[in-house]
């Protein structure tokens, strides 16, 4: 379950001090049941990607309450937030692929920061890289694959942990449709098994093809929630 | 068989981020520079114990009128107080200085030839005290024998050196201070460093949820690794120094105070092999504060 409630953000950037561009969202609030799914969208600079990183823990909000898989964040320690952050899978819009990592070693990376087991490792990782369709790049550093191979490795990254929560960014950005739709085969098959999703997009097509409840932000602001 | 990949566990790449050659060298370098620091002072306490059991033990007596008739006019007052002092159980080494060795004594006051103006020389003794307790008895009962005996001892000197000694070892221990510090603040730089470079990727990990402690201990193992080593070249680069140095101060020093290999006091030689623990100590603990204090700044 995620829950906003009057959430407020504001960068903190020095050079942005006293802007008003620099309040990124305002009183924010929806709520998504235990195993939902929402649609985020709106145009470029709305305040989608500060939207997810709030719901990621990647920022605290000015003020509001935010509850995330049942745990208000403001209240956490450092220990347990990092605790919630593995139960929580991350398609970022710029990949963030570690470049020094081989695409399995990128993919295992959430589940040995979990201290799983090597051969439960092998075994989520192959059969993720499969469906995905890199089980041949298993050695392949970043900067050897194409983006939209990339973008399957990060999206290999974030589900592969089979996670409650999961938070994509424009995850079908550098992909061709037939990849396109095998991702959002995945994403609503984890969607199925329990896993509450919120995707954001541009991509109006996707969201027709792939109808579910959307929030619409606009300058900050939620203009639409179901 | 399984296609297995080769796991790799530098997922933070902090063998690039931290390299192996510029940290090692400069803890390398604050070793040495401990080592010579550390043998200063074990030395000047190892010398300075055997100066001045030396000068606080010596007596020097001054008889008046060395041939003169003693108290009980017997026998001369030279022979009254030298028997007195071979009867005594803490004195040793009892010795008249010549006539001779008493001009050449008195030679820079007095002239190569005191005799032409007409002083009389007091006789002279030379002995070793050789009690724990001060010779405080000593002068009274010697005057009861020679009126007007004077009784000098090496308590001065033994003070004096003392101070010294004392003096030295602070400078010593202020150096190593120092050294510390400066080692301290190299391994702090040199994590920032790391950091900087690494930017990207501890973000990441931290979001993927990454314990502060999981990536503290990260940096903190590559640095004691690395301060270990150059500690450790640091402290074997000293030995040829502190042989050598050992080899010109051997004269001064007592045969039971030095090593048979190096010349070193033996203190030194237990002292040195933990330089690169103390390194390594200070590497962790800096590491881990720098990164705990860095991971702060993220949510």
């Amino acid at each position: 379950m995620v829950k906003f409630e009057d959430v407020w953000l504001k960068y903190r950037h020095p050079a942005r001090q006293g802007d008003a561009a620099a309040e990124a969202l305002r009183g924010i609030s929806f709520e998504i049941p235990e195993g939902g799914f929402r649609w985020l969208i709106g145009p470029s600079g709305a305040g989608k990607t500060s939207l997810l990183k709030l719901i990621y823990l990647a920022e605290h909000p000015e003020k509001g309450r935010i509850d995330i898989l049942g745990t208000e964040a403001a209240k956490i320690s450092r220990r347990d937030a990092a605790l919630l952050r593995r139960r929580i899978g991350v398609v970022y819009q710029d990949f963030r692929l570690l470049p020094q990592l081989s695409a399995y070693d990128n993919v295992a990376l959430p589940m040995r920061l979990a201290r799983r087991n090597e051969t439960q490792i092998h075994a989520d990782v192959t059969e993720i890289l499969r469906w995905v369709g890199l089980e041949t790049r298993l050695h392949a550093r970043p900067d050897e694959l194409s983006g939209g191979e990339q973008q399957r490795i990060a999206i290999a990254r974030a589900v592969v942990a089979r996670p409650k929560l999961l938070v994509a960014d424009e995850p079908t950005g550098n992909l061709d449709d037939e990849q396109a739709h095998r991702l959002m085969h995945l994403i609503t098959a984890l969607n199925r098994l329990g896993t509450t999703v919120v995707v954001a997009t541009h991509n109006m097509g996707l969201v027709e093809k792939w109808p579910a409840p959307r929030l619409t932000i606009e300058h900050g602001k939620l203009t639409h929630a179901e | 068989m399984r296609n297995e990949p080769r796991r790799r566990a530098d997922y933070l790449g902090l063998r690039e981020a931290l390299g192996d050659r510029l940290l090692p060298v400069l803890v390398a370098a604050m070793s040495f520079l401990a080592a010579l620091a550390m043998a200063g002072a074990l030395a000047s306490a190892t010398l300075a114990a055997r100066w001045q059991g030396d000068a606080a033990s010596q007596l020097t007596i001054q008889v008046p009128q060395p041939t003169a008739p003693d108290a009980s006019s017997k026998t001369s007052r030279l022979d009254s107080v030298l028997a007195a002092l071979k009867a005594m159980p803490n004195v040793a080494d009892e010795q008249v200085m010549s006539p001779k060795d008493v001009t050449a004594l008195i030679s820079p006051w007095l002239g190569a030839d005191p005799a032409q103006l007409g002083l009389p020389l007091p006789g002279v003794i030379s002995a070793r005290w050789v009690d724990t307790a001060p010779p405080d008895a000593l002068a009274p009962t010697l005057d009861k024998l020679s009126p007007g005996t004077l009784v000098q001892t090496g308590a001065l000197w033994a003070s004096r050196v003392a101070a010294l000694t004392t003096s030295l070892q602070a400078c010593a221990a202020a150096i190593l201070i120092i050294v510390a510090l400066v080692a301290a603040a190299v391994v702090a730089v040199a994590t920032r460093s790391g950091l900087a470079q690494r930017r990207e990727t501890i973000t990441l990990i931290h979001a993927l949820g990454a314990l502060d402690d999981d990536i503290a201990g990260r940096f903190a193992a590559r640095i004691t690794l690395l301060a270990f080593a150059g500690a450790a070249a640091g402290a074997v680069l000293a030995l040829p120094v502190l042989a050598w140095l050992g080899a010109l101060a051997a004269p001064f020093a007592g045969p039971a105070q030095i090593n048979d290999v190096f010349n070193l006091p033996p203190a030194l030689m237990f002292a040195l092999p933990g330089l690169p623990v103390i390194a390594a100590a200070i590497g962790w603990g800096t590491a881990q504060l720098t990164v705990r204090g860095w991971l702060r700044s993220l949510p």
